[in-house]
């Protein structure tokens, strides 16, 4: 076998075992959600649905997830307008004098989010968004910029800027050159921006803890006080329903991707 | 001249609301924080003088920095195995390892430490496991301890360590694998003289991300911490919900925001912020 070169047994052993330590804790939810007792545990005499039925008839949990759903796709509507033309614009003008844009723009990644939230918490109180709808879906939006101007600043990355110049040069203005020639080019830059943004904000829980408390109770505030009170399998009925809904998100991306490079 | 300028000054316009909005909603109330540090109770360093006299604040610091740096050895370790099977590995596989590190970075911070718990408390999985094989008498304690935060917060952090470590293992050109190889390397040798030094700096980049990311840290240790082991971003959420003391809180607040940004100016030349965050697409 000489000429070729693989990993060793010790390396190879290794990488499995964390595989499988990476999949095996989150796989193991399945089982204790499909469980016919009524606390954690693996199943008994036979799988039951009811822990599911308990979840997707309470009022409590499907207000939680309704509620987790419209401040996502408004947090993720208004992440993806401001990040996309902000990296569009970036594109266009010259690297130099947007390098401070593109670090501010990165910000909200770096910065532990319980600073943020602390910030917010303050900074909300005066102007009347503490608990609000509109002071979550702000929160959110604003920290769900990064994605967007990062999977759309990669789609422009392989963009040709002549395109742009010739649709210019014809006469287009910059609404019609951006609408009708830069925006086709670079959706499933968007739409992956898109389902990350959208994800960043069905997942958030920090922000929420400090700026939400009675009137919004999104998904994730609901899932850690039960976490932290009553840990039934009605939990991990919960833990089932959204680790497909996430799988669905990224095959959906998966998919897109693969339809705009075949295209 | 002026033509071009008026574009010029169009594009700018597209980049206006991402500004406008980042700078009144996220950097505004950030400044606030630090400016509540040296404000309040009272103006001036008092709050920061705490970092040298007060017992509590130098525990939950230790604390936080001893979990965090055995959580980046760990995670570079593991990561370190699992981009070097990709790197190694044929297309068709490499796309289903890529699948196990990509899953679980997707997959809520809030629905693994939840599994985590399912899994070590007193009751859960593993201890049955090995009470049911005779293997202990006694439940272990592996959550709600140190030991709980680390199982959690290295399998929160791999794939973060994985995904710098990986674009820079993918330039490493192969054939000069095959080649000390063909000359009569051994497997240990080719890894030891020529792909570990190649790779060291992904291994640098993955470093610095998974210690900044594992300095804040909140949702995980809270969970499988259980209120005991307290680390920076518990603390702070304590002295402000709890005790509501905003100047300590805003302080290590302060402090941990001036810990990562050193942390990642110092280690600018090796690792491209950009870079790292792009190759998650």
């Amino acid at each position: 076998m000489h000429g070729t070169y693989g990993a060793g047994p010790f390396g190879r052993g290794l990488a499995w075992a964390t595989a499988l330590y990476l999949l095996l804790p989150i796989l193991i939810v399945v089982p204790v959600a499909l469980t016919d007792q009524r606390y954690l545990s693996l199943p008994k005499d036979g799988i039951s649905l009811r822990h599911f039925e308990t979840v997707l008839t309470s009022p409590e949990w499907l207000g939680s997830i309704w509620q987790s759903f419209t401040i996502a796709i408004a947090a993720s509507a208004l992440s993806v307008v401001a990040g996309t033309l902000c990296a569009i614009g970036c594109w266009r003008v010259s690297r130099r004098s947007t390098d401070i844009v593109r670090v501010l723009m990165l910000l909200p990644l770096i910065i532990p989010s319980i600073v943020y939230a602390i910030g917010l918490y303050r900074y909300f109180g005066p102007l009347g968004l503490l608990d609000r709808f509109l002071g979550v879906v702000i929160a959110h939006g604003v920290t769900g910029i990064p994605y967007v101007v990062i999977t759309v600043s990669t789609a422009l990355a392989t963009f040709d800027p002549r395109l742009e110049q010739a649709a210019r040069g014809m006469g287009a203005s910059l609404f019609q050159t951006l609408r009708w020639v830069i925006l086709p080019r670079i959706m499933p830059g968007i739409f992956s921006g898109a389902i990350f943004a959208f994800i960043h904000s069905w997942d958030e829980l920090v922000m929420v803890l400090f700026i939400a408390s009675r009137d919004v109770f999104t998904l994730p505030r609901r899932i850690w006080d039960g976490i932290n009170e009553n840990l039934d399998p009605a939990m991990a009925a919960v833990a089932v329903l959204l680790i497909v809904f996430t799988l669905s998100l990224l095959l959906a991306d998966r998919a897109l991707r693969r339809r705009s490079e075949a295209g | 001249m002026s033509a071009a300028g008026r574009t010029s000054a169009g594009w700018w316009l597209l980049i206006l609301p991402a500004l406008l909005l980042v700078l009144v909603f996220y950097i505004a109330p950030i400044l606030q924080v630090l400016a509540i540090s040296v404000s309040e109770p009272e103006p001036g360093f008092a709050n920061y003088e705490r970092l040298w006299t007060s017992e509590g604040v130098q525990r939950v610091i230790l604390t936080t920095l001893r979990i965090c740096t055995i959580t980046t050895a760990l995670a570079l370790l593991l990561g370190y195995a699992i981009a070097y099977a990709i790197t190694l590995a044929s297309p068709r596989a490499r796309g289903w390892w890529m699948l196990a590190v990509l899953v679980p970075l997707w997959i809520s911070v809030l629905v693994r430490a939840f599994a985590w718990v399912t899994l070590l408390r007193r009751q859960g999985l593993v201890n049955n496991m090995l009470m049911q094989w005779g293997l202990i008498s006694e439940p272990l304690a592996l959550v709600w301890n140190e030991f709980g935060i680390l199982v959690g917060m290295v399998h929160y952090m791999v794939p973060f360590a994985v995904l710098p470590m990986l674009s820079t293992m993918r330039e490493i050109d192969p054939r000069l694998l095959a080649a000390a190889r063909g000359l009569g390397a051994s497997r240990g040798q080719v890894f030891r003289s020529i792909f570990l030094p190649l790779s060291t700096p992904g291994v640098i980049a993955a470093g610095v991300l998974v210690f900044i990311f594992s300095l804040g840290f909140y949702i995980t240790p809270a969970i499988l911490g259980g209120g005991k082991t307290l680390m920076a971003a518990e603390w702070i959420s304590l002295q402000i919900l709890d005790l509501i003391r905003w100047g300590l809180g805003t302080m290590l607040a302060t402090v941990l925001v001036l810990a990562i940004l050193v942390t990642l100016i110092v280690f600018s030349r090796v690792v491209d912020l950009r870079r790292m965050f792009g190759t998650g697409g």
